[in-house]
């Protein structure tokens, strides 16, 4: 079995992301960019199931820009045995993502699509989703523990009241939440061997789908601050302020 | 004049907190008409609750035996065939309308706007993006139909009004076997839900240990509080999963929000930007949670918060 992963560029999860003034977006220049946390969570659990002699291949797909080469790279130190790069500068809607992914599915013959529950620049939470949609697969989102039992997996998924198991036929579709595991640290001659494995670049046109976004970012703004209330000195001084403001009951 | 179909969270057993918020936001797009559609099995006593929200003009219910544990693959396709009659399709930003509502999206040939957070015109929406430190304004394009998850926390829950006529529907929709529900390990205790509580209590790492995490319960039961918590505190086994406040977590707006030995990284104020009193207590006046918190207090939680829970009774 293939897996492929999705991997996204995005703005490291510790920048303090900044509006520019003129509302036009979020300032980008010179910022750290990383592999979207979920999606290293998702990639190392596809590493874990090769490794446990499950899978034979992981493949990580990326669709983005030319420096998106540069978090393939790290994919592949991590882990992976390949790597594909989808050209797009342009902006690409979780729609397209997804129509993206199925037809490198469709072309690879993938049997496990591992995503992210959520890339943390957009806080989307659809690609997922909308792939197995559109593979008529099953979905598991928000995945926090993974067994493949031959043609089928049977997935723990944190879930708003606890956690709830389902079990799919494969192929299916992935996505991972927080708790599924601790990614591995990279080492140095891991970063060495991951310039020699292969890195394809390809695009939308050759994969024959088309860029087709459906909404206008018409503006970006600041949200409104909260801001520095008082500090009360003493458990008394709490309960008179709490009190004051009349939210005990 | 357009029609707008909410989706119901439920448990199999009652509706979720989500519905009523969604009705809510329907309004606000002006619709003509505002139906919600129950999927479950059994129906009856969800769809009750459904029609007994103020502004709802009917109830839809599907009830069929695949439809007792909200499985997206299996929900899908029905809410597609019954989608063709609307303009707006949304759902709860909860993990139950996160889960399904984007494969619906997919199946109608269209995006999504998820956690939408207000309606500034019958396609314009704004909606958070990194963690919440933007918030962008997207237009969809006008012919075409809207699927949105509604972020909760930005909306009032809908009162109770007359109960809307409840009318049976069904769907030829052929429903997929390869998902199957195995089990759901839920947490039940008797205190509030999290993401509708009035007060919530949140615990962090600082806690050290679910042993620990006692004094945190024990503090939000004397004040009839939910409890939460950071990612960091759920990492480390204190506590489980659905505790989790913040940007990955639950997004919540309480009237109270305590947060005791939580640091306030961006990810966890993510999750409480829209509490009406943010209390903060950690020891370190540095920590960035008091940029934040109306209400400081700088000492060792292990010292003040049994102190508190002794003061409030
Ligand atoms: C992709 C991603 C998603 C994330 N999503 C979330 C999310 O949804 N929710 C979330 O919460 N986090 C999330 N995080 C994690 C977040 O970045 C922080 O790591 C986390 O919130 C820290 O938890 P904490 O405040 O409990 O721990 P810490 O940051 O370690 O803070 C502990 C605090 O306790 C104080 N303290 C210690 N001892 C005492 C004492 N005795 N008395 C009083 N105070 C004391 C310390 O001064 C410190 O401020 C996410 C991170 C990533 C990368
Ligand atoms: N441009 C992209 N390239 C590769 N994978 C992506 C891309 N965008 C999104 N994904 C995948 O889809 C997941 C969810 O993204 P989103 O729906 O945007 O929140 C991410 O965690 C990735 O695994």
């Amino acid at each position: 079995m293939k897996i492929l992963v999705g991997v996204k560029r995005v703005v490291d999860y510790n920048v303090r992301v900044r509006v520019k003034p003129d509302g036009s977006g979020v300032a980008l220049d010179g910022v750290k960019m990383s592999i979207n946390p979920f999606d290293e969570i998702a990639l190392e659990e596809a590493l874990r199931i090769r490794e446990r002699g499950q899978a034979t291949e992981v493949i990580a797909v990326a669709i983005g820009p030319d420096d998106v080469q540069t978090q393939l790279r790290s994919a592949l130190a991590m882990g992976a045995d390949r790597a594909i790069l989808v050209k797009c500068d342009a902006e690409v809607e979780p729609r397209d993502v997804a129509r993206t992914l199925l037809a490198v599915i469709r072309q690879e013959g993938i049997g496990l699509a591992f995503l992210g529950k959520q890339a943390i620049d957009d806080d989307a939470g659809q690609t997922g989703q909308m792939l197995a949609a559109l593979w008529d697969r099953p979905q598991v989102s928000f995945a926090s523990k993974v067994e493949i039992n031959g043609a089928v997996a049977r997935v723990t998924r944190e879930v708003d009241s606890g956690l709830e198991t389902l079990e799919v036929d494969l192929p299916a579709v992935i996505t991972s939440d927080l708790r599924l595991n601790e990614p591995r640290y990279i080492k140095l001659p891991d970063i060495m061997k991951a310039k020699k494995k292969p890195l394809a670049v390809t695009d939308l046109a050759a994969l024959g789908v088309n860029h087709a976004p459906q909404f206008k970012v018409l503006k970006t703004e600041s949200p409104p601050q909260r801001t520095r209330g008082i500090i009360v000195k003493d458990v008394p001084e709490l309960v008179a302020e709490l009190k004051k403001r009349g939210v005990l009951s | 004049m357009s029609k707008v179909l909410v989706i119901a969270d439920h448990d199999g057993k009652r509706l979720g907190a989500g519905a009523a918020r969604c009705i809510t936001a329907a309004g606000k797009l002006g619709a003509a008409e505002i139906h919600i559609a129950v999927l479950a099995s059994p129906a009856a006593a969800i769809a009750a609750e459904a029609a007994a929200l103020a502004g709802v003009g009917k109830v839809l219910v599907v009830e069929r035996a695949e439809n007792a544990h909200p499985l997206a693959a299996v929900l899908a396709p029905q809410v597609v065939k019954l989608a063709a009659a609307y303009d707006y399709v949304i759902g709860p930003s909860n993990t139950f309308g996160k889960d399904l509502l984007p494969r619906v999206a997919a199946l109608l040939g269209v995006g999504q706007v998820s956690d939408l957070m207000s309606v500034e015109g019958p396609h314009t929406f704004k909606r958070p993006i990194y963690a919440g430190n933007a918030i962008i304004t997207v237009e969809s394009p006008a012919g075409a139909k809207l699927v949105a998850t509604i972020r909760t926390a930005s909306f009032a829950a809908a009162g109770s009004g007359a109960p809307a006529p409840i009318e049976a529907a069904s769907t030829d929709a052929v429903l997929p076997t390869h998902t199957r529900f195995v089990s759901l390990n839920a947490v039940t205790n008797d205190r509030p839900d999290l993401q509708s509580a009035a007060r919530v209590v949140s615990g962090g790492r600082a806690l050290g240990s679910a042993d620990n995490f006692k004094i945190i319960y024990a503090l939000a039961d004397r004040m009839g509080a939910a409890v939460g918590a950071s990612r960091a505190a759920v990492d480390a086994g204190y506590v489980p999963s659905d505790m989790q406040v913040g940007q990955t977590g639950k997004i919540i707006a309480p009237a109270l929000y305590m947060a005791i030995g939580i640091s306030g990284a961006i990810q966890h104020l993510t999750g409480i930007k829209d509490a009406r009193t943010i209390v903060a207590i950690n020891k370190d006046p540095e920590a960035p949670i008091f940029e934040v918190a109306d209400v400081g207090l700088v000492a060792d939680l292990f010292k003040v918060v049994p102190e508190l829970t002794a003061a409030l009774s």
